[in-house]
C-alpha cells in the first residue's frame, strides 16, 4: 500500500463526514424551529416613550363630572397613574377594582377615553365606579399614538414633571398594584 | 318566525361590532387625499407600516380603529407636507423598529444580511476550487 491511497482514503473519509452536514444543520434547525414554536409569544408592543416627557396636549372632558386633561396637569409636581382605556373595552371592566384600590391607596389616577361617546361614559362610571380625577376624550387616539401606547387598557406612570417613568400593558391585576404603588414612589 | 330568525341573526352579528367603539372612524381613515399625488405617497408609506392591534397586517389592511387612526396620522401629516421618511421615523421613535416594515440594518438585523453574503462567497470558493482541482486532473491525464 502506497502513501498516495492512504492519503486519499483519509480524504474520502473526510468526504463522508462533510456529507452529513447538511442534514445535522437541518435538524438543528428543525429543532430550534420546533421549540420556538412551543415558547409563549410575547405580543406586547412596548412604548418607546418610557423616560421621555409627555407631549404638550389638551383634551376636552369625556364625562359631565370631570374636566378634561391637559399637559399642565401632570407637571404640578405630583407622580400620578395615566390610564389609558375605552368604555367598549371588557380588560378595562376587569381592571376597575383594582384602579379603586390604587386610587384608595392615595395614587391620583387620570383618565384617557379613547374613541369615546360621553354617554357611553358616563354608563361605564356609572356600573364600575369612577377613580379618575380627570378624563379626557382622545377620539382620534392622538394621545395615544404620541405616548407609544398600542391598545387599551394601559397604564403610565408619570412623574411630577411630566415624564412617562413606567409603562404598564394589559388590565392591572391584583398583584400588579404594590408594584404600581411602588413605581409612583420612585417617580417622586 | 322569519322575523324572529332575522332577530336572532341581527343580534349575533351584532356581537363583534359591540365589542369595537361606536365613535365613527377619524376623518382621513377610509378617505383619501385630494391630491392623487399625495394620497399615492401616503398609500404606499401605509402598506409598509404595522398595525399594532393586528400585529401580521398593515394599517393600509387593516379595519381596526386603531389602524383607521394612525392612517389619519399618515394623511394628515403627508398633507401638512412631512416626508413619508419622517413619518416613519416618528412612528419609530414611539414602537421601535417592529412598527415598520421596511428591511433596515441594525445591530440586531445585519446577520439577516450578512450571512447569505457569506454562504454566496463560500459557495463560490468550493466551486473554483473543484472546478480548477477537476481541470488541473483533466490536464495531468491528457498529459499522461
Amino acid at each position: 500500500m502506497s502513501a498516495a491511497t492512504d492519503t486519499s482514503e483519509a480524504k474520502a473519509g473526510l468526504n463522508k463526514a462533510w456529507v452529513w452536514i447538511p442534514l445535522l444543520l437541518f435538524i438543528g434547525f428543525a429543532t430550534l424551529a420546533a421549540f420556538m414554536l412551543t415558547q409563549p409569544k410575547n405580543e406586547f408592543v412596548t412604548s418607546k416613550m418610557v423616560g421621555k416627557p409627555l407631549p404638550e396636549f389638551d383634551l376636552r372632558p369625556a364625562a359631565q363630572d370631570r374636566p378634561g386633561v391637559s399637559i399642565a396637569n401632570f407637571r404640578d409636581g405630583k407622580p400620578k397613574l395615566l390610564n389609558v382605556w375605552a368604555s367598549w373595552c371588557l380588560p378595562c371592566i376587569a381592571e376597575a377594582p383594582q384602579l379603586e384600590e390604587l386610587r384608595d391607596s392615595g395614587a391620583e389616577i387620570i383618565g384617557i377615553a379613547i374613541r369615546d361617546r360621553p354617554a357611553d361614559v358616563a354608563g361605564f362610571l356609572a356600573r364600575h365606579g369612577n377613580p379618575y380625577t380627570r378624563i379626557g376624550a382622545d377620539d382620534l387616539s392622538e394621545v395615544q399614538l404620541e405616548i407609544g401606547s398600542s391598545g387599551v387598557p394601559e397604564t403610565f406612570v408619570i412623574d411630577g414633571q411630566g415624564v412617562i417613568r413606567h409603562q404598564h400593558i394589559g388590565d392591572i391585576r391584583a398583584e400588579h398594584v404594590p408594584m404600581l404603588l411602588e413605581k409612583l414612589q420612585e417617580a417622586k | 318566525m322569519k322575523r324572529l330568525i332575522a332577530l336572532v341573526l341581527a343580534t349575533l352579528l351584532a356581537g363583534p361590532v359591540l365589542s369595537q367603539s361606536a365613535v365613527p372612524p377619524a376623518p382621513y381613515a377610509y378617505t383619501q387625499l385630494a391630491d392623487p399625488a399625495q394620497e399615492a405617497e401616503a398609500a404606499a408609506l401605509m402598506l409598509t407600516l404595522r398595525c399594532l392591534k393586528c400585529q401580521s397586517q398593515s394599517i393600509a389592511d387593516s379595519d381596526a380603529p386603531m389602524a383607521g387612526d394612525m392612517r389619519h396620522q399618515v394623511r394628515v401629516r403627508i398633507e401638512r407636507g412631512e416626508s413619508p421618511e419622517a413619518i416613519r421615523t416618528w412612528l419609530v421613535e414611539r414602537y421601535g423598529d417592529y412598527v415598520s416594515y421596511e428591511p433596515k440594518v441594525s445591530a440586531t438585523t445585519w446577520p439577516l444580511f450578512a450571512i447569505p453574503l457569506l454562504l454566496f462567497a463560500v459557495a463560490a470558493l468550493v466551486l473554483l476550487r473543484r472546478l480548477g482541482a477537476n481541470r488541473s486532473d483533466s490536464e495531468a491525464e491528457t498529459g499522461s
